[in-house]
Protein backbone atom coordinates (compact mmCIF):
# COMPACT_ATOMS: atom_id res chain seq x y z
CA UNK A 1 0.00 0.00 0.00
CA UNK A 2 1.77 3.20 -1.20
CA UNK A 3 1.84 6.57 0.46
CA UNK A 4 -1.06 8.46 -0.67
CA UNK A 5 -3.19 5.46 -0.04
CA UNK A 6 -2.14 4.90 3.60
CA UNK A 7 -2.86 9.06 4.25
CA UNK A 8 -5.99 8.42 1.84
CA UNK A 9 -7.57 5.53 4.31
CA UNK A 10 -6.33 7.20 7.65
CA UNK A 11 -8.24 10.58 6.55
CA UNK A 12 -12.31 9.65 5.08
CA UNK A 13 -14.43 12.24 5.77
CA UNK A 14 -18.10 11.60 5.44
CA UNK A 15 -20.69 13.16 3.47
CA UNK A 16 -24.24 11.73 4.57
CA UNK A 17 -27.14 11.57 1.77
CA UNK A 18 -30.51 10.62 3.58
CA UNK A 19 -33.10 9.22 0.21
CA UNK A 20 -36.59 8.69 1.37
CA UNK A 21 -35.33 7.15 4.40
CA UNK A 22 -37.41 6.39 7.32
CA UNK A 23 -34.71 8.17 9.59
CA UNK A 24 -33.31 5.14 11.60
CA UNK A 25 -30.41 4.89 9.61
CA UNK A 26 -29.84 8.17 10.25
CA UNK A 27 -29.60 7.71 13.62
CA UNK A 28 -27.71 4.54 13.67
CA UNK A 29 -25.11 6.26 11.71
CA UNK A 30 -24.92 9.20 13.92
CA UNK A 31 -24.81 7.12 16.76
CA UNK A 32 -21.31 5.94 15.37
CA UNK A 33 -19.77 9.41 15.98
CA UNK A 34 -20.58 9.73 19.47
CA UNK A 35 -18.35 8.74 22.26
CA UNK A 36 -19.27 5.12 22.23
CA UNK A 37 -18.36 4.05 19.07
CA UNK A 38 -16.44 7.42 18.00
CA UNK A 39 -15.42 6.76 14.40
CA UNK A 40 -12.70 10.30 14.55
CA UNK A 41 -10.78 7.68 16.05
CA UNK A 42 -9.94 6.46 12.17
CA UNK A 43 -9.73 9.88 11.27
CA UNK A 44 -13.40 10.13 10.12
CA UNK A 45 -15.79 13.04 10.18
CA UNK A 46 -18.69 13.95 9.24
CA UNK A 47 -18.68 17.27 6.58
CA UNK A 48 -21.08 19.59 5.77
CA UNK A 49 -20.08 20.06 1.88
CA UNK A 50 -19.59 17.35 -0.82
CA UNK A 51 -16.74 18.95 -2.56
CA UNK A 52 -14.76 18.07 0.68
CA UNK A 53 -16.41 14.49 0.72
CA UNK A 54 -14.47 11.42 0.48
CA UNK A 55 -17.07 8.80 1.54
CA UNK A 56 -20.62 9.34 0.31
CA UNK A 57 -22.81 7.44 2.51
CA UNK A 58 -26.52 6.74 1.01
CA UNK A 59 -29.20 5.17 2.79
CA UNK A 60 -33.10 5.57 2.37
CA UNK A 61 -34.97 4.02 -0.77
CA UNK A 62 -33.78 6.34 -3.84
CA UNK A 63 -37.07 7.26 -5.27
CA UNK A 64 -37.05 9.29 -8.54
CA UNK A 65 -36.87 12.58 -7.33
CA UNK A 66 -34.00 11.62 -5.15
CA UNK A 67 -32.21 9.63 -8.02
CA UNK A 68 -31.14 13.27 -9.72
CA UNK A 69 -29.63 14.83 -7.00
CA UNK A 70 -27.97 11.85 -6.31
CA UNK A 71 -26.65 11.59 -9.79
CA UNK A 72 -25.81 15.15 -9.03
CA UNK A 73 -24.02 14.95 -5.85
CA UNK A 74 -21.98 12.42 -7.03
CA UNK A 75 -20.90 13.98 -10.40
CA UNK A 76 -20.07 17.02 -7.81
CA UNK A 77 -17.77 15.26 -5.57
CA UNK A 78 -14.43 15.31 -6.04
CA UNK A 79 -12.77 11.95 -6.88
CA UNK A 80 -11.21 9.38 -5.31
CA UNK A 81 -14.85 8.80 -3.78
CA UNK A 82 -15.94 6.10 -2.16
CA UNK A 83 -19.59 5.39 -1.70
CA UNK A 84 -21.30 3.31 0.94
CA UNK A 85 -24.95 1.68 0.62
CA UNK A 86 -26.23 1.53 4.09
CA UNK A 87 -29.71 -0.14 5.33
CA UNK A 88 -31.46 -2.60 3.38
CA UNK A 89 -33.20 0.58 1.66
CA UNK A 90 -30.37 1.58 0.27
CA UNK A 91 -28.71 -2.19 -0.57
CA UNK A 92 -31.72 -3.50 -2.47
CA UNK A 93 -34.59 -1.46 -1.94
CA UNK A 94 -36.05 -3.69 1.04
CA UNK A 95 -40.06 -3.47 1.45
CA UNK A 96 -40.01 -0.45 -1.32
CA UNK A 97 -38.52 -2.50 -3.96
CA UNK A 98 -41.65 -2.90 -5.73
CA UNK A 99 -43.03 0.69 -5.34
CA UNK A 100 -44.34 2.68 -7.92
CA UNK A 101 -41.83 5.43 -7.44
CA UNK A 102 -38.84 3.89 -6.29
CA UNK A 103 -36.06 4.29 -8.64
CA UNK A 104 -33.81 1.41 -7.96
CA UNK A 105 -31.23 0.89 -5.31
CA UNK A 106 -28.21 2.84 -4.93
CA UNK A 107 -25.87 0.49 -6.99
CA UNK A 108 -27.81 0.83 -10.44
CA UNK A 109 -27.80 4.74 -10.31
CA UNK A 110 -23.93 4.85 -9.35
CA UNK A 111 -20.70 2.42 -8.26
CA UNK A 112 -21.19 1.14 -5.13
CA UNK A 113 -17.90 -0.02 -2.85
CA UNK A 114 -19.25 -1.34 0.35
CA UNK A 115 -23.02 -2.66 1.39
CA UNK A 116 -24.40 -2.49 5.04
CA UNK A 117 -27.53 -3.99 5.17
CA UNK A 118 -29.83 -4.39 7.96
CA UNK A 119 -33.33 -2.33 9.30
CA UNK A 120 -31.46 -0.35 10.49
CA UNK A 121 -27.70 -1.83 10.75
CA UNK A 122 -26.50 -1.82 14.13
CA UNK A 123 -23.78 0.54 14.98
CA UNK A 124 -21.74 -2.31 15.29
CA UNK A 125 -22.60 -3.62 12.02
CA UNK A 126 -21.16 -0.04 10.51
CA UNK A 127 -17.99 0.02 11.94
CA UNK A 128 -17.60 -3.61 10.83
CA UNK A 129 -18.38 -2.36 7.11
CA UNK A 130 -15.95 0.89 7.32
CA UNK A 131 -13.19 -1.76 8.63
CA UNK A 132 -14.04 -3.99 5.50
CA UNK A 133 -14.02 -0.61 3.39
CA UNK A 134 -10.51 0.17 4.77
CA UNK A 135 -8.81 -3.45 4.25
CA UNK A 136 -10.22 -3.32 0.31
CA UNK A 137 -7.77 -3.09 -1.82
CA UNK B 1 21.84 35.36 2.04
CA UNK B 2 21.67 31.13 2.61
CA UNK B 3 20.99 31.88 6.24
CA UNK B 4 17.88 34.30 5.70
CA UNK B 5 16.69 31.96 3.16
CA UNK B 6 16.99 28.99 5.29
CA UNK B 7 15.76 31.18 8.55
CA UNK B 8 12.47 32.14 6.56
CA UNK B 9 12.07 28.70 4.78
CA UNK B 10 12.83 25.98 7.28
CA UNK B 11 13.53 27.35 10.85
CA UNK B 12 12.06 28.95 12.80
CA UNK B 13 10.01 29.67 8.86
CA UNK B 14 7.59 28.10 6.42
CA UNK B 15 8.15 24.38 7.74
CA UNK B 16 8.74 24.95 11.02
CA UNK B 17 5.64 26.67 11.68
CA UNK B 18 3.66 23.97 9.17
CA UNK B 19 4.30 21.41 11.28
CA UNK B 20 4.29 22.74 14.73
CA UNK B 21 0.88 24.01 13.58
CA UNK B 22 -0.39 20.73 12.09
CA UNK B 23 0.81 19.30 15.40
CA UNK B 24 -1.22 21.74 17.84
CA UNK B 25 -4.46 20.94 15.39
CA UNK B 26 -4.00 17.22 16.53
CA UNK B 27 -3.73 18.55 20.46
CA UNK B 28 -6.51 20.87 19.62
CA UNK B 29 -8.57 17.67 18.19
CA UNK B 30 -7.45 15.37 20.94
CA UNK B 31 -8.28 17.54 23.82
CA UNK B 32 -11.95 18.05 22.43
CA UNK B 33 -12.01 14.69 22.18
CA UNK B 34 -11.09 13.85 25.70
CA UNK B 35 -13.24 16.65 26.71
CA UNK B 36 -16.32 14.50 25.13
CA UNK B 37 -15.23 11.27 26.43
CA UNK B 38 -14.17 9.96 23.44
CA UNK B 39 -10.12 8.54 22.17
CA UNK B 40 -10.29 11.17 19.40
CA UNK B 41 -7.87 11.02 16.70
CA UNK B 42 -4.56 10.27 16.51
CA UNK B 43 -1.91 13.69 16.90
CA UNK B 44 -0.96 13.55 13.67
CA UNK B 45 -4.29 13.42 12.06
CA UNK B 46 -3.72 16.92 10.38
CA UNK B 47 -1.16 15.55 8.74
CA UNK B 48 -2.84 12.77 7.21
CA UNK B 49 -5.83 15.06 6.30
CA UNK B 50 -3.23 17.52 4.29
CA UNK B 51 -1.87 14.95 2.33
CA UNK B 52 -4.84 13.62 1.23
CA UNK B 53 -6.16 16.92 0.42
CA UNK B 54 -2.74 17.84 -1.28
CA UNK B 55 -2.32 14.60 -3.41
CA UNK B 56 -4.77 12.09 -3.35
CA UNK B 57 -8.35 14.44 -4.03
CA UNK B 58 -9.42 16.13 -7.30
CA UNK B 59 -9.43 20.10 -7.25
CA UNK B 60 -12.73 21.27 -8.70
CA UNK B 61 -12.95 24.55 -10.01
CA UNK B 62 -15.96 26.55 -10.09
CA UNK B 63 -18.20 26.86 -13.21
CA UNK B 64 -19.18 30.52 -12.81
CA UNK B 65 -16.72 32.73 -10.97
CA UNK B 66 -13.39 33.71 -11.08
CA UNK B 67 -10.73 30.87 -11.17
CA UNK B 68 -7.56 33.01 -11.03
CA UNK B 69 -8.92 34.63 -7.65
CA UNK B 70 -10.34 31.67 -6.65
CA UNK B 71 -6.68 29.75 -6.86
CA UNK B 72 -4.60 32.27 -5.64
CA UNK B 73 -6.23 33.33 -2.46
CA UNK B 74 -5.02 30.15 -0.72
CA UNK B 75 -1.30 31.06 -1.83
CA UNK B 76 -2.20 34.39 -0.48
CA UNK B 77 -3.43 33.30 2.46
CA UNK B 78 -0.63 30.68 3.28
CA UNK B 79 1.82 33.81 2.79
CA UNK B 80 0.54 35.76 5.30
CA UNK B 81 0.05 33.30 7.98
CA UNK B 82 4.25 32.32 7.00
CA UNK B 83 5.09 36.05 7.27
CA UNK B 84 3.45 37.35 10.19
CA UNK B 85 5.71 34.13 12.01
CA UNK B 86 8.44 34.29 11.03
CA UNK B 87 8.21 38.33 11.86
CA UNK B 88 7.01 36.70 15.44
CA UNK B 89 9.46 33.79 16.11
CA UNK B 90 13.02 35.54 14.48
CA UNK B 91 12.78 38.39 17.35
CA UNK B 92 11.27 35.76 19.67
CA UNK B 93 13.84 33.33 19.12
CA UNK B 94 16.56 36.49 19.40
CA UNK B 95 17.91 35.50 15.39
CA UNK B 96 17.31 39.02 14.88
CA UNK B 97 15.63 42.29 16.53
CA UNK B 98 13.32 43.11 13.95
CA UNK B 99 12.81 46.35 12.79
CA UNK B 100 11.00 49.55 14.57
CA UNK B 101 7.81 48.80 13.47
CA UNK B 102 7.18 45.50 13.41
CA UNK B 103 4.29 44.88 15.15
CA UNK B 104 2.46 47.27 12.89
CA UNK B 105 3.52 44.82 10.14
CA UNK B 106 2.35 41.92 12.03
CA UNK B 107 -0.95 43.24 12.51
CA UNK B 108 -1.33 43.85 8.93
CA UNK B 109 -0.06 40.47 8.13
CA UNK B 110 -2.29 38.62 10.52
CA UNK B 111 -5.34 40.25 8.75
CA UNK B 112 -4.58 38.46 5.28
CA UNK B 113 -5.24 34.96 5.47
CA UNK B 114 -8.85 36.04 6.60
CA UNK B 115 -9.16 39.11 3.76
CA UNK B 116 -7.84 35.67 1.54
CA UNK B 117 -10.76 33.52 2.46
CA UNK B 118 -13.36 36.13 1.80
CA UNK B 119 -12.06 37.14 -1.43
CA UNK B 120 -11.86 33.29 -1.99
CA UNK B 121 -15.29 33.00 -0.93
CA UNK B 122 -16.87 35.43 -3.57
CA UNK B 123 -14.72 33.99 -6.19
CA UNK B 124 -16.44 30.66 -5.71
CA UNK B 125 -19.65 32.21 -6.92
CA UNK B 126 -21.60 30.15 -4.80
CA UNK B 127 -24.81 31.82 -2.44
CA UNK B 128 -23.35 30.20 0.70
CA UNK B 129 -19.75 30.72 0.24
CA UNK B 130 -21.19 34.52 -0.15
CA UNK B 131 -23.58 34.98 3.05
CA UNK B 132 -19.54 33.27 4.46
CA UNK B 133 -17.76 35.75 3.49
CA UNK B 134 -20.09 38.20 4.25
CA UNK B 135 -20.05 37.19 7.66
CA UNK B 136 -16.78 36.68 8.06
CA UNK B 137 -16.30 40.48 7.00
CA UNK B 138 -18.48 41.81 9.81
CA UNK B 139 -16.41 39.42 12.56
CA UNK B 140 -13.37 41.46 10.83
CA UNK B 141 -14.88 44.77 11.57
CA UNK B 142 -15.76 44.23 14.95
CA UNK B 143 -12.55 42.49 16.51
CA UNK B 144 -10.19 44.15 14.86
CA UNK B 145 -10.37 47.45 16.40
CA UNK B 146 -10.35 45.20 19.75
CA UNK B 147 -7.20 43.65 18.29
CA UNK B 148 -5.56 46.85 17.72
CA UNK B 149 -6.26 48.48 20.59
CA UNK B 150 -4.44 45.45 22.80
CA UNK B 151 -1.36 46.29 20.69
CA UNK B 152 -1.95 49.87 21.73
CA UNK B 153 -2.25 48.66 25.26
CA UNK B 154 0.47 46.78 24.82
CA UNK B 155 3.07 49.33 23.67
CA UNK B 156 2.17 51.89 26.05
CA UNK B 157 2.52 49.40 28.99
CA UNK B 158 6.32 49.11 27.37
CA UNK B 159 7.09 52.49 27.28
CA UNK B 160 5.79 53.36 23.87
CA UNK B 161 8.05 51.22 22.11
CA UNK B 162 7.23 49.83 18.75
CA UNK B 163 9.37 46.96 18.24
CA UNK B 164 8.61 43.23 19.31
CA UNK B 165 12.52 42.45 20.84
CA UNK B 166 11.65 45.48 22.71
CA UNK B 167 9.02 44.66 24.27
CA UNK B 168 9.89 41.15 25.22
CA UNK B 169 13.47 43.08 26.50
CA UNK B 170 10.72 45.39 28.93
CA UNK B 171 9.11 41.87 29.84
CA UNK B 172 12.69 40.26 31.25
CA UNK B 173 12.99 43.70 33.08
CA UNK B 174 9.94 43.97 35.02
CA UNK B 175 8.33 40.75 34.84
CA UNK B 176 5.49 39.50 32.27
CA UNK B 177 2.59 41.81 31.83
CA UNK B 178 -0.01 39.22 32.86
CA UNK B 179 1.52 39.73 36.14
CA UNK B 180 -0.51 42.67 36.39
CA UNK B 181 -4.09 43.66 36.68
CA UNK B 182 -4.06 45.66 33.31
CA UNK B 183 -1.93 42.62 31.45
CA UNK B 184 -4.94 40.30 32.85
CA UNK B 185 -7.74 41.77 31.12
CA UNK B 186 -5.68 42.36 28.13
CA UNK B 187 -5.00 38.48 28.36
CA UNK B 188 -8.81 37.47 28.22
CA UNK B 189 -9.64 40.09 25.43
CA UNK B 190 -6.50 38.78 23.02
CA UNK B 191 -7.93 35.27 23.56
CA UNK B 192 -11.11 36.30 22.76
CA UNK B 193 -9.71 38.26 19.77
CA UNK B 194 -7.44 35.10 18.75
CA UNK B 195 -10.50 33.12 18.83
CA UNK B 196 -12.63 35.78 16.33
CA UNK B 197 -9.29 35.23 14.18
CA UNK B 198 -9.21 31.34 13.94
CA UNK B 199 -12.47 31.41 13.45
CA UNK B 200 -13.58 28.42 16.23
CA UNK B 201 -16.62 28.23 18.09
CA UNK B 202 -18.52 30.77 19.39
CA UNK B 203 -16.82 32.74 16.80
CA UNK B 204 -17.18 30.49 13.59
CA UNK B 205 -20.31 32.08 12.16
CA UNK B 206 -18.42 32.14 8.45
CA UNK B 207 -18.02 28.41 8.94
CA UNK B 208 -21.22 27.39 10.68
CA UNK B 209 -21.05 23.72 9.10
CA UNK B 210 -24.34 22.84 10.02
CA UNK B 211 -26.20 25.69 8.98
CA UNK B 212 -24.03 27.09 5.81
CA UNK B 213 -21.91 23.90 4.94
CA UNK B 214 -18.56 25.86 5.90
CA UNK B 215 -19.74 29.06 4.28
CA UNK B 216 -16.71 30.34 2.63
CA UNK B 217 -14.69 27.09 1.89
CA UNK B 218 -18.19 25.18 0.87
CA UNK B 219 -16.23 25.16 -3.06
CA UNK B 220 -12.76 24.11 -1.71
CA UNK B 221 -11.59 20.71 -2.79
CA UNK B 222 -8.40 18.96 -3.20
CA UNK B 223 -5.25 20.75 -3.21
CA UNK B 224 -6.86 24.41 -2.65
CA UNK B 225 -8.50 23.10 0.11
CA UNK B 226 -5.25 21.89 1.63
CA UNK B 227 -3.46 25.67 1.31
CA UNK B 228 -6.52 26.79 3.79
CA UNK B 229 -5.83 24.16 6.19
CA UNK B 230 -2.74 24.79 6.07
CA UNK B 231 -2.83 28.38 6.61
CA UNK B 232 -5.47 27.17 9.01
CA UNK B 233 -3.30 25.30 10.72
CA UNK B 234 -0.14 28.01 10.87
CA UNK B 235 -2.48 30.40 12.93
CA UNK B 236 -3.07 27.87 15.52
CA UNK B 237 0.48 27.98 16.12
CA UNK B 238 1.09 32.16 14.81
CA UNK B 239 -1.33 33.34 17.34
CA UNK B 240 -0.98 32.04 20.22
CA UNK B 241 2.92 32.56 19.59
CA UNK B 242 1.80 36.21 19.58
CA UNK B 243 0.15 36.00 22.90
CA UNK B 244 2.88 34.23 24.40
CA UNK B 245 5.40 36.87 23.23
CA UNK B 246 3.31 40.24 24.25
CA UNK B 247 1.71 39.16 27.69
CA UNK B 248 3.53 36.04 28.52
CA UNK B 249 7.09 36.80 28.40
CA UNK B 250 8.40 35.64 25.27
CA UNK B 251 9.72 32.43 24.13
CA UNK B 252 12.86 31.45 24.52
CA UNK B 253 14.34 28.29 23.09
CA UNK B 254 18.08 27.58 24.85
CA UNK B 255 18.38 24.73 27.83
CA UNK B 256 15.75 24.63 29.92
CA UNK B 257 13.69 27.44 28.93
CA UNK B 258 12.26 25.47 25.57
CA UNK B 259 10.06 23.37 28.62
CA UNK B 260 8.66 26.88 29.45
CA UNK B 261 8.05 27.85 26.10
CA UNK B 262 6.54 24.73 24.87
CA UNK B 263 4.08 24.74 27.85
CA UNK B 264 3.01 28.53 27.45
CA UNK B 265 2.27 27.58 23.90
CA UNK B 266 0.56 24.04 25.08
CA UNK B 267 -1.43 26.79 27.68
CA UNK B 268 -3.12 29.20 25.30
CA UNK B 269 -4.24 26.46 22.95
CA UNK B 270 -5.80 24.46 25.46
CA UNK B 271 -7.45 27.64 26.96
CA UNK B 272 -8.63 28.35 23.19
CA UNK B 273 -9.76 24.80 22.92
CA UNK B 274 -12.07 25.18 26.00
CA UNK B 275 -13.36 27.97 25.12
CA UNK B 276 -14.00 26.52 22.05
CA UNK B 277 -15.78 22.86 23.53
CA UNK B 278 -18.08 25.02 26.40
CA UNK B 279 -19.52 27.24 24.08
CA UNK B 280 -22.40 27.65 21.17
CA UNK B 281 -22.25 29.77 18.42
CA UNK B 282 -23.53 33.03 18.72
CA UNK B 283 -25.64 35.22 16.14
CA UNK B 284 -23.21 37.87 14.16
CA UNK B 285 -25.11 41.10 15.71
CA UNK B 286 -24.41 39.18 19.17
CA UNK B 287 -20.75 39.23 18.32
CA UNK B 288 -20.05 42.07 17.12
CA UNK B 289 -22.01 43.53 20.03
CA UNK B 290 -19.68 41.49 22.50
CA UNK B 291 -16.63 43.23 20.57
CA UNK B 292 -17.86 46.71 20.31
CA UNK B 293 -19.12 47.22 23.40
CA UNK B 294 -17.36 44.71 26.29
CA UNK B 295 -14.08 43.71 24.93
CA UNK B 296 -13.73 47.23 23.87
CA UNK B 297 -14.53 48.22 27.50
CA UNK B 298 -12.30 46.09 29.16
CA UNK B 299 -9.04 47.44 27.05
CA UNK B 300 -10.48 51.25 27.91
CA UNK B 301 -10.36 50.10 31.30
CA UNK B 302 -6.61 48.48 31.11
CA UNK B 303 -5.53 51.47 29.14
CA UNK B 304 -6.72 53.58 32.67
CA UNK B 305 -5.07 51.12 34.57
CA UNK B 306 -1.87 51.25 33.21
CA UNK B 307 -1.73 55.31 33.20
CA UNK B 308 -1.79 54.25 36.77
CA UNK B 309 0.62 51.83 36.76
CA UNK B 310 -1.38 49.00 37.89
Amino acid sequence: MGFKEYCFKKSLWLFHFGGASCNNCDIEILDCLTPRYDVERFGMQLVGSIRHADVLLVNGSINRRDKARLLDLYHQAPKPILVVAIGACGCTGGIFAEGDTFAGPVDKIIPVDAYIPGCPPKPEAILAGIVKLLNKK
Amino acid sequence: MIRNLLYYLIFPGFIFIGVIGGLLSGFDRKITAWLQFRKGPPLIQPFYDFIKLLLVKETILPAKGSIVTFLATPVFAITGAALSGIMILLPAFHYNSGFSGDIIVIFYMLTIPSISYILGALAAGNPLASVGASREMKLIMSYELTFLLVLAAIVMKAGMTIRISDIIQAQVTQGPFIGSVSGVLLFLVLIFCIQAKLGLVPFDMAEAEAEINHGAFIEYSGSAYAMIKLAKYMMMFVLPALACILLLGGMRVDGIHILWTVLKVLGVVLLITLIRNTNPRVRIDQAMRFFFIWMNLLVIIAFVLILFGL
